[in-house]
């Protein structure tokens, strides 16, 4: 079994580096902007479901507030940029420690609710930032914040004329959620989150620290999230309390690692993939009726899969002696 | 105000109560009843006070369908019953919610002329707004009904018993989908009997439902789970304190008052007000 365990460990971080390189050579043959720009979202995304996946598909804990990170990150970033000329590299880590502060500090009353008790407390506590945001002038309120354009610059992450630095930071923050998610799920962290997640109350009595790895799972989990709230905040150039902390965020982080399979290495990541390109095409494509064809369409698949396969779209793939493995 | 979000609350935590299934389309079933009291009035010139039955009956009959063609299947999945449930019931709201907007446009639409719309009444010198009062007063008999039939009738007690044991119950020889299912029904005609007392002083538009679904489950969780009273009493909390909140922040602010007295709550009491579960 520990042989086992180690031989799909190997063979799964070959299998991302395999991917990793077959993503990185597609500009090469991808030069519509709108297919680059449906590549980006799709790597955002993966990104985002895996680091949403740390927390609640691991560590059980379901979250759909993650919005709230999300927009602090693009916030934290912003605001630094444009208030007080802070480069966005730096932006982007602080609004990571902001956000992982933020969600430790929600933690110490968060996590004694359970269940939809602790559900709805996600939902309404980046409800809470949302409204704020709105309200709060210095940070442009409902109006939000335009982010000032000065040319193409790795050292500002701003480009005009090309897609492809965006791409390869999207790469790469999806990678790295990856390879922390592929780390962390060997580690003593990742045992307990599974023992927390399964029985609480036997983890507690086996030793598990049940309080501290909720902790720990919700600061990496925000971090990263809130790494991609920068980086999208770049990416669009505008933001404003809706288009970064709006309800459907903290959804499309939580869709793909459902639809792929929850608190799994490979869920989000599948998810994504298929998820995102069907919104966007179905967007495209019907969405320009404004009559929610894009609408009918989406929510269809997401009644059908969700239905038809429980376990996400992962389960196709595991062999059923593999009993530890679709854990 | 704080009755009619009792009413909607009501329907939830109806079918919450009973088989342990959270609904979220529930805001869209509230936009369906709108539309229907809508129409009815659009075409037929029925008041939405007389068309409210009929579009409570109607939405008795939808949600028993969807239990029956929807919600029964997700209920038997054996992994991750939890995830596929919500996802299941939430792109059902996604279909329904792109559905209103193909066959009704997303143009806000109003009710103009009701006999009760803009119409206020003077009680001991305090002015209501007369929708309101009735809204008010319909919400209080329905929940009245509502205790009666499930604490006086063999039907209610029969939903009661199934919500213990369903095992139980089928030896009895009680069929947990027709039950399951009348809940559905149930729950669907409260907030259907809600919607179309809302369609006259609310606009009508296809994602009007999800500005009352997160209040409806914050309402719920704030009674606590499985209780249907706590749904009712977490209403009218709901509805004072967004009145009260209005007095003292800006309007875009309402809603941080009820969600910052729900996080409130249910720090001091981890299931609600009245939760069992």
């Amino acid at each position: 079994m520990d042989k086992d365990f180690a031989v799909r460990r190997r063979r799964d971080l070959i299998i991302a580096a395999a991917l990793a390189a077959i993503a990185a050579l597609t500009p090469l043959f991808v030069k519509d902007v709108v297919v680059q720009n449906i590549l980006i979202l799709t790597l955002m995304y993966a990104g985002l479901s895996q680091s949403w996946n740390i927390l609640s598909g691991y560590c059980g804990q379901i979250s759909l507030g993650h919005a709230l990170y999300f927009g602090l990150g693009a916030y934290t970033t912003e605001l630094l940029f444009t208030k007080f000329g802070v480069l966005p590299w730096f932006g982007m880590l602080a609004g990571g420690v902001v956000s992982a502060l933020i969600a430790m500090g929600l933690g110490y009353p968060f996590f004694r609710l359970r269940g939809h008790y602790f559900v709805i407390a996600t939902i309404v506590i980046a409800e809470i930032g949302l409204l704020l945001f709105h309200n709060w002038e210095w940070a442009g309120a409902a109006m939000g914040i335009t982010i000032p354009i000065r040319g193409d610059s790795w050292l500002k992450f701003q480009f005009l004329r090309t897609k492809l630095p965006y791409f390869y930071f999207a790469l790469a923050l999806c990678c790295l959620a990856w390879f922390v998610t592929w780390w962390l799920e060997n580690s003593k962290w990742g045992f307990w989150w599974r023992a927390v997640k399964d029985n609480p109350e036997a983890a507690e009595s086996l030793g598990v620290d049940v309080f501290n790895s909720k902790m720990g799972a919700a600061a990496v989990s925000a971090f990263l999230v809130a790494v991609g709230g920068s980086f999208y905040a770049q990416f669009v150039s505008y933001i404003d309390p809706e288009s970064v902390m709006g309800f459907q965020f903290s959804l499309l982080m939580a869709l793909p690692a459902v639809l792929g399979g929850i608190g799994t290495l490979w869920g989000p990541v599948l998810g994504a993939a298929i998820l995102i390109p069907l919104t966007e095409l179905t967007r495209f494509k019907f969405g320009g009726s404004g009559r929610g064809v894009d609408l009918i369409v989406y929510g269809t698949l997401i009644v059908l899969i969700s239905l038809a396969l429980p376990r996400g779209l992962l389960s196709l793939f595991s062999r059923p002696k593999k009993t530890g493995a679709a854990r | 105000m704080g009755l009619l979000y009792g009413l909607i609350a009501v329907g939830l935590a109806l079918i919450f109560g009973l088989m342990d299934v959270t609904n979220f389309a529930h805001g869209e079933f509230l936009m369906i009843a709108m539309y229907l009291s809508f129409f009815l009035f659009a075409f037929f010139a029925i008041d939405p006070l007389l068309s409210a039955p009929l579009v409570a009956a109607a939405l008795f009959i939808f949600g028993a369908v969807v239990y029956l063609l929807l919600v029964r299947f997700a209920m038997r999945a054996k992994a991750n019953a939890g995830m596929v449930q919500i996802f299941t019931t939430f792109g059902l709201a996604i279909v329904m919610r792109g559905l209103a907007q193909y066959f009704f446009t997303p143009d806000y639409r109003s009710i103009p002329q009701s006999w009760l719309g803009g119409k206020t009444i003077s009680v001991g010198g305090i002015f209501l707004p007369e929708p309101q009062l009735v809204g008010a007063l319909v919400s209080i008999a329905a929940f009245a009904g509502l205790y009666f039939f499930i604490h006086r009738t063999d039907f209610g007690r029969a939903i009661e018993a199934t919500r213990e044991d369903p095992g139980a119950v089928a030896l009895v020889g009680i069929d947990k989908n027709r039950v399951f299912a009348f809940g559905w029904g149930l729950g669907a005609a409260l907030v259907g009997l809600a919607g179309a007392i809302m369609a006259v002083f609310f606009y009508i538009y296809p994602d009007v439902g999800a500005s009352f679904a997160l209040i409806a489950y914050v309402t719920v969780a704030l009674g606590g789970f499985g209780s249907v009273f706590g749904a009712f009493a977490g209403g009218i909390i709901v509805g004072l304190v967004e009145a009260v909140t209005a007095l003292v922040l800006p309007p875009s602010l309402k809603s941080v008052g009820i969600y910052s007295v729900y996080l409130l709550v249910v720090f001091i009491r981890p299931r609600g007000l009245f939760g069992s579960m």
